[in-house]
């Protein structure tokens, strides 16, 4: 075997990974806390990724030079889905947060078409905002856009390397937060019982909310990194990312953080090793999503809770 | 366990102010009065039992009080302000609670059960939390320094790094009080904290439950074991049917014959709480 080729697509599909387990945590955040499972969570990686975009159209396209461009895109993007999310849950979820299950779940996928009707039809209307109707070219970033790096034949590029940082990044912040912080313990306990954490004097609806800001900040990330891998966004880029990604949280256990970032690595590294390996008419590009839904069919008959499953935000 | 060396200050009213008015306190549940009419009040400082055979409302009331459930009718005041019905509000206000069955969050050490009891007596906000500056490094301390300091003092020192569902039976009673305790209450309702423990750790209780009052605080205690309630109370409720049938002194109760035929019932098959 290739151990170069192997190293790369060990690369590749980490990168991948990292993707879909940065918009996996919100998933599972949210459903850890509330068992919903927040369908329109893909379009506010979406909305991330244009709230990136117009931050940098805003605030001077000249400027893609300086070394401020990618924290400002950074915040833009996640003010802008934090924005959304929260107004989701307080006009959308919180309503029916004593409805019957099915009624959320509905509510979610309708909100998640919405979202992405409102990006399509009104981004373009915006001055000086490009028309959102086909898929729009994401700015080169200075520092994380082109440049590859060749580590001996493995070629690693500047976009994936933000990706695997971000994560890394992210995945620490919340171990801290979750463990070590007044707000994270009060999310631990809400999420392992609610009426005993609102008796010991949580305010759940605001716990819920800041479980919902959480995720939507990570998916705000994995927006940027996409935008910056793939150099285009498009309206309808959340409904796959946003499908695998729950495939991820559900494999690793939906309502643990490490489970969506473990499931969400895995995931990724499947389909970069599928589509490598398998040779024949089974291997390819084509088959990846089939491998991918294998691999969560498998675990879901031998081990239904996911790999680290338990029904609680479970020590980050 | 050594409890003696662990004590503890807490914020109390003046001994004998009035905490908990409840009047008319009214619970119903479709055609089912689980509670009707409920009169009581606690004062700083005295322990009030709460008896009656299964069924007859005592934990419902304990609901009605802490917000859990909306009584249908009466009114709760708290150190002379009306209580709304809200679990948020009634612990701000300072009364705590424990439970009949055991709820502690299983997956969470001991200690930061405890510490999830001080959220309402600190302010920490997600922004805070994430910049982690000096003023939130400080509450994060004291915090965890008294979570600390209350596992002491209900005589679990060294069970702070334990997941509370690895304790024993016993020291998940003591640490469901300790995380009560760490919301500042004025007024602590217990229910039911011997269920299940044996005479060593009821004693145990009982001595606890008297280090609590000695620090200034109200017990307002459901308990089924008669020898318990009569030894720990200055004063008893007996509840039957969800309406207060006697209220008085251990003694009064004791020997009154109307809580006696409540308890033996005049069927065949009635049962004891006493032993």
């Amino acid at each position: 075997m290739d151990v170069t080729l192997f190293l790369q697509q060990l690369v590749n599909g980490l990168t991948l990974g990292s993707l879909f387990a940065l918009i996996a945590v919100g998933y599972t955040v949210v459903y850890g806390i509330i068992q919903l499972i927040n369908f329109a969570h893909g379009e506010i990686f979406m909305v991330g990724a244009f709230g990136a975009l117009s931050t940098w159209i805003v605030i001077g396209r000249a400027q893609i030079t300086a070394w401020w461009m990618l924290p400002l895109m950074i915040l833009g993007a996640m003010g802008v889905a934090v924005l959304t999310a929260l107004v989701m849950e307080r006009l959308a979820y919180r309503p029916l947060r004593n409805a019957p299950r099915l009624a959320p779940l509905i509510t979610a996928i309708g909100i998640s078409v919405f979202l992405q009707e409102v990006v399509r039809l009104f981004y373009g209307l915006i001055p000086g905002f490009p028309d959102a109707k086909a898929p729009v070219p994401f700015p080169a970033v200075q520092g994380v856009s082109g440049g590859a790096l060749d580590l001996g034949g493995v070629v690693l590029q500047r976009a994936a390397i933000f990706t695997l940082v971000a994560l890394v990044v992210s995945w620490t912040f919340l171990y801290f937060f979750v463990n070590r912080t007044r707000i994270g313990r009060a999310m631990q306990a809400t999420s392992q019982d609610p009426d005993t954490a609102r008796l010991m004097g949580i305010d759940v609806d605001r716990i819920i909310m800041v479980a919902f800001a959480l995720g939507a900040a990570l998916a705000a990330l994995a927006g940027i990194a996409h935008g910056l891998q793939y150099t285009n966004i498009d309206f309808r880029m959340g409904f796959l990312a946003g499908l695998k990604a729950f495939t991820a949280a559900v494999l690793g256990g939906i309502g643990n953080i490490n489970g969506a970032v473990v499931g969400g690595l895995l995931l990724g590294l499947v389909e970069v090793m599928a589509t490598a390996y398998i040779p024949g008419t089974f291997g390819g590009s084509a088959w990846k999503d089939v491998w991918a839904f294998a691999l969560l069919i498998l675990v879901l008959v031998f081990r239904p809770q996911g790999l680290l499953g338990a029904k609680v935000v479970d020590r980050a | 366990m050594s409890t003696e060396q662990h004590e503890v200050q807490f914020a109390t009213a003046p001994e004998g102010a009035v905490l908990l008015e409840a009047r008319g306190v009214t619970m119903r549940f479709g055609g089912l009065l689980a509670v009707n009419a409920v009169d009581m009040s606690v004062r700083s400082g005295e322990i009030v039992g709460l008896i009656g055979p299964n069924g007859a409302g005592k934990t419902t009331f304990f609901n009605c009080l802490t917000g859990l459930y909306r009584p249908t009718g009466g009114q709760v005041s708290f150190a002379g302000r009306p209580l709304p019905p809200r679990p948020r509000k009634v612990v701000q206000a300072g009364m705590a609670r424990t439970f009949q069955n055991i709820r502690l969050f299983q997956n969470m050490t001991a200690l930061e059960n405890v510490m999830v009891g001080r959220y309402c007596r600190t302010s920490a906000g997600p922004l805070t939390s994430i910049v982690r500056g000096p003023k939130f490094r400080r509450e994060e301390a004291a915090t965890r320094a008294r979570a600390q300091e209350l596992l002491g003092f209900v005589g679990i020192p060294e069970a702070g790094e334990s997941l509370a569902r690895n304790l024993s039976y016993g020291d998940q009673r003591r640490l469901e009080i300790a995380r009560a305790l760490a919301t500042d209450p004025q007024l602590l309702l217990l229910d039911e904290p011997t269920a299940g423990m044996n005479p060593q750790e009821t004693r145990q209780a009982e001595e606890l439950i008297f280090r609590i009052r000695d620090s200034g605080l109200a017990v307002v205690v459901i308990e089924h074991d008669m020898r318990f309630i009569f030894n720990l109370c200055d004063r008893v409720l007996c509840l039957v049917q969800g309406e207060v049938l006697v209220q008085g002194t251990p003694e009064q109760v004791q020997s009154d014959p109307r809580v006696i035929e409540a308890y033996i019932g005049t069927s065949d098959e009635g049962e004891t709480g006493d032993a």
